[in-house]
This record gives structure tokens, C-alpha cells and sequence, in this order.
């Protein structure tokens, strides 16, 4: 048993957890902040005021922006959501054109014209501390299962939208899609679910995202219909397989 | 005599002389089987069904089938403090308290997956083979009664252990309980004990789910055995097999190490995928409470079709004199069901009536020389497949990038209009089959030689095939369409004309063929 | 059958051909020897087994190709078993190919028919005890006989009438009252209008007393999701538009198609879906059954609030909530 016990050693590796990358978020100057609204101005005029409008106030193809706060410009932007090249379809996540700093700029200068929820701040994102995954479980699968599904892989909506997966999201991205809504998705409010649930919600996903294979390859944790593919290809295929074999003259 | 000899006789003396088994033994340990692959598949549901009885104790020995309210206080910790039922909180521990208590559940519901796959699969086998026909009728209408009993007792086992998933589940099934017109909410309330959930199911059910159901599978498994013993196993068409003998090897030794070494297959197969898949991770389905569902809520994969259809259903209820009968529910949920498994149950009957046939049949069919049965049973399958596929439609259009609406119209045209096209496609594939054996009788194998003729023209050489071959292209019977007299000859109608005319049509439609070839028409071709 | 007289001859069995381990003994001790390494390796299932039983715990992971980072305990325990199963089956079968004699038997079938003597006997032995009986000419025995076996029948349904009480009203009733305020889901804290955002949703039961417990009975009739929308975005009649509050519109959460959670709310198109069965409702019109097989809208329940600036249930629902049954009247 001893050679197995070393493999083992060898190869275990314990659950990590992913570091949550989160804007710095030490205070500002005004001066450092008017530098980086002028900035974010900047970005704006050139990146989105052609869909978005040159003050926020939406045009036929994309909402105004005014009220929506810095945490949706930093959720839209720094998943690289927006800017968005085809809007027949729904928009997705991908790597972001800009940068961190460059996502801060065009919150705050968005949030400067018309104030809105505000990006967490780094303290108030410590989940680990002030979340518990069992409240959040159960708040995850009330508020959130139905459309993410239970283990937050997402799912179908109608006409081809669907709720993406909330795997692999940072903390302060999953706490700022609560509190702004974006897309198809609603708003959950700070009195509904309060910012500590929130956080649990939070250690929840993470808890899931980081939990390890308990029994073995999980199929996408999407319930039965994987399940059912995997019997009748893999299960009845070594059935029939050794049946075949069976039958088969020996020489 | 050696010594093992000397013992071996001593028992067996025992035995005979207080049961007489010698004579029996005798006969049935030289009892013939015949070998194919296809015969396997009756054996891997039937050994899976054993495989359910010994997970199935391992788990009663911790599972807690109350609705009793607890507080977890388990391993798992992302569960620990919620409030639950003591069936979830005794199947997490199950899962993660104690060893090897998670690879049996895994190992148990894979084993109930591969028994239901492998009851269709081995009806598909007996239906498309016909090895249904005269004498075997009762076992086909038992198989049928245990691919029902499968269905249902999957079901509940699903629903045992009272996660988000199978809660869903059984909230649907009350549902489907509460819709039926005058009884329903009475029969709802007289299973739930009460308003919906209640404490009394989960309880009610495993009783039902390890003892009434398993008992009534072992009773119709045996019956089912017996009879395949007593009637002799069918077998397929070949050099030497008639309908009077069954060529294949003995029960002892052969059979009996294949067979059982087979059961070990089987086993060992489903301990495999308990090893390494995951299946029905309920720790993360989280506790069952009526206001929490998760997005792809489906049942597993033998109920799929059902609620494929469920969904496909149009939304029709109608309001008569303050009454409701909902046929969204009832329709796809039991009417249509009905049919189907009445119709399988009858079909070995309205074969025969059909065709008029009423002698013993133990030589199988093959599928293509029967090709209305073989268009009907690829018509049905096409039907649940759509079901089925519609059943998962969430999944599927996540995965492929289309819209639940598009597959559920696609749906709920398709369930119409694809499978009679199927059963037009097989019966004219059947038919260019049997044309093609003809052609192979008659003029042999291509080679894919080339031979220049003297002319200079280049031609084929054909091979011809082998005596055992021609047997088997041409073993078949070809009967006759049935004549039936439509009305007498004075020409009035009489009663029973209608069915008559209606068997007469479909008995012509049924003994459609390519005439197979004979040694006569052999002999005109060596003429030329 | 005329088709019958020319139709081509059956050759017979083929002649049987020897495996190489019939003829040649040192094919027969290789396949020996195979056998003998498929059992050694089932019996190093069983060892893998135990060991990982008892020296493995529960808590170490490993990671696996394909399968990523896995239960080891799990994983080995389950493998050892497999090979432990799966070996002792391939031994078995590889010996019965092998090994064991392969020459195929040929046996007769027997007709299932009776002779016709003995469907005779059996007819007259089933007359005669039928007879002996006098079933044919007491009638009066033959009915009454028939009447108790049909009332025995009713017994079992009798002896199950208290498996469950009537429905009563209670398919009728929910817990909502005028009055009862709504409280978050999980939470229990009341909600004001102001708390929820235009485009917000939020999870709702009715307020029990401090200390009482929901049954999930209660819970499987009282869900309600509350959705706030700008006012103008409604499409009401004026009743229905007096039961919402400032833009706030409350639906039973549970599906009246078959009892599903409805709480799938995309909010820019203002649809609910039920991920069960995919019925879709629009919101702005009054939960209206836009696809899927529902064919009823969601009852909407009347809210308004209190004097404290709590959100209230104005009334009790109007009509049944959940799927539909057959005392529904409409």
C-alpha cells in the first residue's frame, strides 16, 4: 500500500482558492479623480458615445447610462462585455479591451455625470470572513438556481438567451451583477438580499466552483440528461462490447 | 476415485435421494443456448436488476426514509446548519460519512440507468427479430409489464432521497395525480397524506420502492425465465437451424461460465462507472423546498420522453360546468403513454391477427423480411426519440446555440411528421435490403476484378457466394396477403365488412416483398 | 407453401473447425495461462480494494486525467472493485472460449400442444369437478359467491381511506390574508416599495409569527416573487392595475401548469419562464401564457402597504394557486 499512499502524496493537491482580483481601491485625491474623469471622458467620446450617446442618454441600439452607476460600467467593461461588436446576439463574456485602469476612469466618469451603485470596495468583499456558504446555498439556489442552475453552470432562457455560467467570475463581478441587473438578468436589492448574503451567495459559488470531483468526472453538473448520454454511450457500449466478444468464436 | 470425486458423489447422493433432482439436473444442465450477442441483453438488465437488490440492501442499512425535519451536521460543509429532511440528511451522510457509501449510491443509480437501457434494448431485439410471435406472446406481454414497473420504480427511487432534483420531480408527478378528472385532488391528497409535500410520501414510497415493487419484479422476472427456459431460447437463421432444433452450446459447462462470468461483466462495468462518474450529486442540489427549482430540472433519461412531451403539449384546458380537465397534462402525461404501452402490450396479437398467422415460430426474423414491422418499430422509436430530445431541449440549446422555442416547435411538428416519414424510409430500405440479397443470391459477390472480354468490353467477375450464405439470403417465408371475402356475393354489406377490409388492407401492406430467389430461378440464370 | 418445393437447399451445420487450443497443447497451456492472469488480476482488484478502504481517507484528492481533481478514497475503492468484478467475468469467459469444449450441441424442440388425448382428460377432469361442485346448478351459491368476492374486493380500498384527508378548501386557500405583509425568502424581513429598484425582483413568503415554523406544504402555496417595473410598462386592466404598488407586481411563484418555481425573470424582455416545462408568462400583461403548455395565467396577488411603508397582500389571492385540478372552476 505504501508505493500507492506516495502517489497519492504525490499527486494530491489541496483545494485552493482563486484570489479574488479586485480594483485597488485606496481613496482617491480629487485631483487623482478629476485626472482619471477626464480620462474616462476621453474613452468615452472615442468607445461608446457612438451607441451609448455623448451625455449617457442611449440611442435606439443601446440603453442610456444615466443612473447605472460605476458598478455596471465596471462589470460591462472589465468582462469585456462592452464594448460589444454584434448585438444580434447575446452579449458575452470575453477578454476586455481595456484595462484596469482604463475600466476605472470610464466608471468613475460615468458615475460622475449621474450617481449609481458604486463598484464594491475591496473591504467590503471579504466573503470568506463575512459570508457562510450554507446561508448562500440556500439563497443561491431561491435567487439564483432557476435561471443558473443548481450548481451555477447556467442555462437556457427563452429565444436563445441564456444565463451564463457564474464559474470562474471574480467576487466583486458577481456581487456587482446583483446589485445592477444587467442584460436579462434582474436586480436583487441591497434590503432583499442584504450585502452580507450577498457575500455568502459569493462564498457559495466559490465554494462550488473550487469544490473537487467528490464522486468522480461531473458530467457538466448538469443534471440527468448527461447522465443518460454516458449510459447509453459509454455504459452500454462496454456491455455490448464484452457481449460481442463473448459470442464470438474463440480461433 | 479421487477424493474430490468420492465427496462431489456423496452430496449429490444426498440431495437425489431427498428431492430426486438427479433426473431433472440431468436434462436441464445439457439444456442447449444458443450463442449471439443480441441474446446478452436480456442477461445485462437481468443482472443489473441483481446488482439493484445488493446496493440497493447496502443503502437501507443508512438511509432514513423520514420527512422529519433536521439540522445537518455532516462533513459536507457547505450544508452544514440548514434545515432538511432526515431522507437528505441520511443520504449525504451516506454519501460522505460513510466509506464506500457514495460509490454504492453512485453504483446503484448507475445500475438502474443501464437496466432500463438495457430493457429497451433488449425489446428492440425481441421486437425487430419477431421473436414476440407464437409461442411467446406472454413473455413479451411480461417484458412490457417490466419495462412499466422499471419506469415507475426508477422514479421513485429518484425522488427517495428528497433533494431540489427529485422534489421537482415528485412535485410534477402530483401534478399529473391532481389533474385526473373527479379522483384527482382526492387520490393527490390520499398519497400525499395531505397537501403536497407533507411528511408521509417519502415514507409511503420506499416501502413501495424496496418491497412491493422488487417483489413484484422478482415474481415476473422468474416467470419470465421460466418460460424462456421451458420454451427454449429462438434463435437466429443459418445452415442447420430449423424450427425444430436449437443448435448453440450446453448449460454446463459453456453456458454457465459465460453466463455467470457475464454477471461479473456487468458488475464490474457499473462498479466502474460508480468509480469514475459522478451521478446525481445530490449535495449540491441542495435540500427539497417548493420555492427553489434549478434551470434543466429533467427526470432521468427513461422518464425523458415523458416529459419531452409534457413540454411539447399544447396549452388546452377546457371549463366545463365548473369542472377543469386539463389536457396539457392529461394528454401527454397519460393518454398518450396508455396508448403506447397498450399498443406494445397487443402488438404481438394484432401481428398475428394481421397476417393470420397461428403457428409456433422459433426461427428469428430478420428484420428486413419483415418490413411493415420493422417500418412500425423504427416509426415508434422516432416518436419517443423526439420526445426524448425535446425533453432535454434547455440542455440542447445551451449546447448547440439554438433556442428552447425553435427545438419545442420543432417538437411538436416533428412528433407528427417524423416518424411516419421514418416508417416510409424503412419500409423502402427493408425492401432495396431484400433486393440486394436477391441480387447477391443470384448473381454472386462483386469482386472488383475487371476481365476484358474478347470483344473488348470489360466486365466484373462475380463470385458466387456460399451454399450457407444462399441458405441464410433465402430461408425465409414469403406468405401471401390474407383474402378476405369484403361482402357476400349479393353485394350486401355485412356486419364486420369494415374490419375485414381494414385486416385485408393491412395484411396486403404486410406481406409486401421482393420475391426471394429460388433454386429455379438459379437454375434459368445458369442456363444463360 | 408453392414456393416451398424449389426453394434453395439448406446445407446443413457447417463442419466444425478446432481452436488452436484444441489441437496444439501449447496454445491450450498460453490460453491457460491467461485465464489464470485475468483471475490474478481480479484478485489485485479485491486487494486494491481493501487498501484503499482502510488506508486511504476520506478527505485526500488526486488529480486524474479526464476526470480532474478526485475523491481518491472514492475513486479507488471503486476502481479496485471494478477489476475485482470485471476480471473474475473476462477469466470466466476468455475459459469458456478457450478451453471449454465449442463443438455446438443440436437439440430437439417438443410441441407445446398437448395430445389431443390429454386436452381431452384435462376438459373432462375440469367438467367433471366442476360438476362435482354443482357450479352449473346452484345458482344460488354461484351468485352469492359472486356478489361477496366482488364486495371483498372493496375492502383494501376501504381499509386506504385514511392514507390522506380530504382536500377541504385547502387546494383553495393559501396562507395570504388581507393584510399579511410579504417578507423576503430566505430573510423574513418585510419589504417597503423603496427597497426594491425599478427592474429588481425579490423572493417572497407571507409573515409568520416570531418563532413559528413554515411547513413546506404552506410554502408549496404561499410563494410569491414580487417584480417592480416602471408603472407605463404595464399593460393592465384597471383592476388588475390597482393590485400592483408603485410599479410592483406580485405573482404566485408557483406554476399553474404542473407546481414548478416560476422565478426565471428576464428582466428586458419582462418574461417568466418555468424552467420545468418552459410555459413563458408576460409580466406586463398580467402573467399572460405567451408559450408552453400552461394554459392559465399566474394568479397575481393584490398588494398594497401598510401604514408602517410595508409591502401587504391587499386581499387573498383570488383564485387557486398551482396547477390545475378537477374541482377548479375555472
Amino acid at each position: 500500500m505504501a508505493p500507492l499512499l506516495l502517489v497519492l502524496a504525490l499527486f494530491s493537491i489541496g483545494t485552493t482558492f482563486s484570489v479574488a482580483g479586485a480594483a485597488t481601491s485606496t481613496p482617491l485625491t480629487a485631483a487623482e479623480r478629476s485626472a482619471l474623469i477626464d480620462e474616462g471622458q476621453r474613452i468615452f467620446l472615442k468607445g461608446c458615445s457612438s451607441c451609448h450617446g455623448l451625455n449617457l442618454e442611449g440611442s435606439a441600439i443601446a440603453p442610456s447610462l444615466i443612473g447605472v452607476g460605476a458598478a455596471s460600467v465596471d462589470f460591462q467593461v472589465a468582462t469585456g462585455r462592452m464594448p460589444v461588436a454584434d448585438m444580434s446576439q447575446q452579449i458575452v463574456r470575453k477578454d476586455p479591451v481595456y484595462n484596469e485602469k482604463e475600466v476605472e476612469a470610464l466608471a468613475i466618469y460615468v458615475a460622475s455625470l449621474a450617481p449609481g451603485p458604486e463598484i464594491p470596495g475591496e473591504e467590503h468583499l471579504n466573503y470568506e470572513r463575512d459570508g457562510s456558504s450554507a446561508e448562500g446555498g440556500e439563497l443561491f439556489r431561491t435567487n439564483c438556481a432557476m435561471c443558473h442552475n443548481f450548481a451555477g453552470q447556467g442555462g437556457a432562457l427563452t429565444q436563445g438567451k441564456y444565463a451564463p455560467t457564474v464559474m470562474g467570475v471574480t467576487p466583486r463581478h458577481i456581487y456587482e451583477v446583483m446589485i445592477t441587473g444587467p442584460q436579462s438578468m434582474p436586480v436583487f436589492s441591497d434590503k432583499t438580499i442584504t450585502p452580507e448574503e450577498k457575500l455568502s451567495i459569493i462564498k457559495w459559488i466559490k465554494a462550488a466552483e473550487n469544490e473537487p470531483q467528490l464522486g468522480g468526472a461531473s458530467l457538466g453538473r448538469v443534471g440527468p440528461v448527461t447522465e443518460g448520454l454516458l449510459v447509453w454511450t459509454l455504459g452500454l457500449g462496454m456491455l455490448v462490447g464484452v457481449a460481442v466478444w463473448l459470442a464470438m468464436k474463440a480461433r | 476415485m479421487t477424493a474430490r470425486e468420492r465427496i462431489a458423489g456423496s452430496v449429490a447422493n444426498y440431495v437425489d435421494e431427498r428431492t430426486g433432482a438427479a433426473k431433472w439436473m440431468k436434462k436441464n444442465l445439457t439444456k442447449v443456448f444458443p450463442d449471439h450477442w443480441s441474446f446478452l441483453l436480456g442477461e445485462i438488465a437481468l443482472y443489473s436488476f441483481v446488482i439493484l437488490l445488493l446496493s440497493g440492501t447496502f443503502l437501507t442499512f443508512w438511509f432514513d426514509p423520514s420527512q422529519r425535519e433536521v439540522i445537518y451536521d455532516g462533513s459536507y460543509e457547505p450544508l452544514q446548519g440548514l434545515e432538511m429532511s432526515a431522507a437528505y440528511a441520511s443520504t449525504l451522510d451516506i454519501s460522505f460519512e460513510i466509506r464506500g457509501g457514495l460509490l454504492m449510491r453512485q453504483i446503484h443509480h448507475w445500475a438502474a440507468l443501464i437496466f432500463m437501457a438495457a430493457i429497451v434494448v433488449h425489446l428492440m431485439r425481441v421486437y425487430f427479430t419477431g421473436a414476440f410471435r407464437k409461442p411467446r406472446e406472454f413473455n413479451w406481454i411480461i417484458g412490457v409489464g417490466l419495462l412499466t414497473l422499471g419506469i415507475v420504480e426508477g422514479f421513485l427511487g429518484y425522488s427517495l432521497p428528497d433533494d431540489l432534483l427529485s422534489g421537482t420531480g415528485i412535485r410534477i408527478a402530483e401534478a399529473i395525480i391532481q389533474a385526473l378528472p373527479l379522483v384527482g385532488s382526492y387520490l393527490a391528497f390520499f398519497a400525499f397524506g395531505g397537501a403536497f409535500p407533507g411528511e408521509a410520501f417519502i415514507p409511503r414510497i420506499y416501502t413501495v420502492h424496496v418491497l412491493l415493487l422488487p417483489g413484484a419484479f422478482l415474481a415476473l422476472i422468474t416467470v419470465h425465465l421460466m418460460l424462456v427456459w421451458y420454451q427454449k431460447h429462438t434463435q437466429y437463421p443459418g445452415p442447420g437451424r430449423t424450427e425444430k432444433n436449437v443448435v448453440g452450446y450446453p448449460l454446463m459447462p459453456v453456458y454457465m461460465a459465460k453466463a455467470g462470468g457475464f454477471f461479473f461483466i456487468v458488475f464490474g462495468v457499473t462498479a466502474f462507472l460508480g468509480a469514475v462518474a459522478s451521478i446525481n450529486p445530490i449535495w449540491l442540489y441542495g435540500p427539497y423546498t417548493p420555492a427553489q427549482v434549478s434551470a434543466g430540472s429533467q427526470p432521468d433519461w427513461y422518464m425523458g420522453w415523458l416529459d419531452g412531451l409534457v413540454r411539447m403539449a399544447p396549452p388546452l384546458e377546457s371549463y366545463i360546468f365548473g369542472y377543469t380537465i386539463s389536457w396539457n397534462i392529461l394528454i401527454p402525461g397519460l393518454i398518450v403513454p396508455g396508448i403506447l404501452f397498450t399498443g406494445m402490450a397487443l402488438y404481438p396479437f394484432i401481428e398475428s391477427w394481421i397476417t393470420g398467422d397461428k403457428r409456433e415460430h422459433h426461427i428469428l426474423d430478420r428484420p428486413r423480411n419483415a418490413p411493415n414491422r420493422t417500418a412500425l418499430g423504427v416509426m415508434s422509436l422516432t416518436f419517443m426519440l423526439v420526445a426524448l430530445i425535446n425533453g432535454g431541449n434547455d440542455i440542447i440549446a445551451t449546447t448547440f446555440d439554438l433556442t428552447i422555442n425553435q427545438i419545442m416547435w420543432f417538437s411538436r411538428i416533428g412528433i407528427f411528421i417524423l416518424p411516419p416519414l421514418a416508417f416510409v424510409i424503412t419500409k423502402r430500405l427493408c425492401l432495396s435490403l431484400q433486393r440486394a440479397d436477391r441480387d447477391l443470391v443470384l448473381h454472386g459477390r462483386e469482386t472488383g476484378r475487371l476481365v476484358m472480354m474478347e470483344h473488348g468490353e470489360f466486365v466484373e467477375v462475380h463470385e458466387p457466394i456460399s451454399a450457407e450464405k444462399a441458405w441464410l439470403l433465402t430461408q425465409h417465408e414469403q406468405n401471401p396477403a390474407l383474402e378476405l371475402e369484403e361482402s357476400d356475393l349479393r353485394g350486401v354489406r355485412r356486419p364486420g365488412v369494415l374490419k375485414n377490409k381494414l385486416r385485408a388492407r393491412m395484411s396486403k401492406a404486410h406481406a409486401v416483398a421482393i420475391p426471394k430467389a429460388t433454386a429455379a430461378d438459379l437454375k434459368e440464370i445458369e442456363h444463360h | 407453401m408453392s414456393n416451398e418445393i424449389e426453394a434453395i437447399k439448406d446445407p446443413g451445420l457447417p463442419a466444425h473447425v478446432h481452436r488452436r487450443a484444441d489441437t496444439d497443447p501449447k496454445a491450450a497451456k498460453k490460453a491457460e495461462r491467461q485465464v489464470a492472469i485475468l483471475f490474478l488480476l481480479s484478485a489485485l482488484g479485491t486487494i486494491t480494494l481493501i487498501g484503499s478502504y482502510i488506508f486511504i481517507p476520506q478527505d485526500v484528492f488526486i488529480f486524474f486525467p479526464v476526470l480532474g481533481n478526485t475523491n481518491a478514497h472514492q475513486l479507488f475503492l471503486g476502481l479496485g472493485m471494478a477489476a475485482s468484478l470485471f476480471f473474475i467475468g473476462m477469466g470466466a469467459i476468455h475459459w469458456a472460449k478457450t478451453l471449454m469444449p465449442d463443438e455446438e450441441v443440436i437439440i430437439q424442440r417438443h410441441e407445446f400442444r398437448s395430445s389431443d388425448e390429454d386436452r381431452a382428460d384435462f376438459i373432462k377432469t375440469a367438467k367433471d369437478g366442476a360438476a362435482a361442485a354443482g357450479l352449473g346448478r346452484r345458482s344460488l351459491i354461484k351468485r352469492s359467491l359472486g356478489l361477496s368476492l366482488g364486495l371483498v374486493g372493496l375492502s383494501p380500498l376501504i381499509l386506504l381511506g385514511d392514507l390522506g384527508p380530504l382536500p377541504g378548501d385547502s387546494l383553495t386557500k393559501t396562507s395570504w390574508k388581507t393584510g399579511t405583509r410579504l417578507v423576503t425568502d430566505p430573510g423574513d424581513r418585510p419589504i417597503r416599495p423603496e427597497d426594491m429598484e425599478v427592474g429588481a425582483v425579490a423572493q417572497t413568503l407571507p409573515a409568520i409569527a416570531p418563532g413559528a415554523h413554515r411547513k413546506l406544504s404552506d410554502i408549496a402555496k404561499d410563494a410569491v416573487l414580487l417584480i417592480r417595473l416602471r408603472p407605463e410598462e404595464f399593460n393592465l386592466d384597471a383592476e388588475r392595475l390597482s393590485w400592483t404598488h408603485e410599479g410592483i407586481i406580485a405573482f404566485s411563484k408557483i406554476c399553474s401548469h404542473m407546481g414548478c418555481a416560476v422565478a426565471l425573470y428576464e428582466q428586458q424582455t419582462k418574461h417568466l419562464l418555468c424552467p420545468c416545462h418552459q410555459s413563458t408568462f408576460d409580466v406586463t400583461r398580467a402573467a399572460k401564457v405567451i408559450f408552453g403548455p400552461s394554459a392559465r395565467p399566474l394568479p397575481q396577488l393584490a398588494i398594497t402597504v401598510d401604514s408602517e411603508g410595508y409591502l401587504v397582500a391587499q386581499s387573498p389571492f383570488n383564485e387557486p394557486v398551482g396547477p390545475s385540478f378537477w374541482e377548479r372552476s375555472s
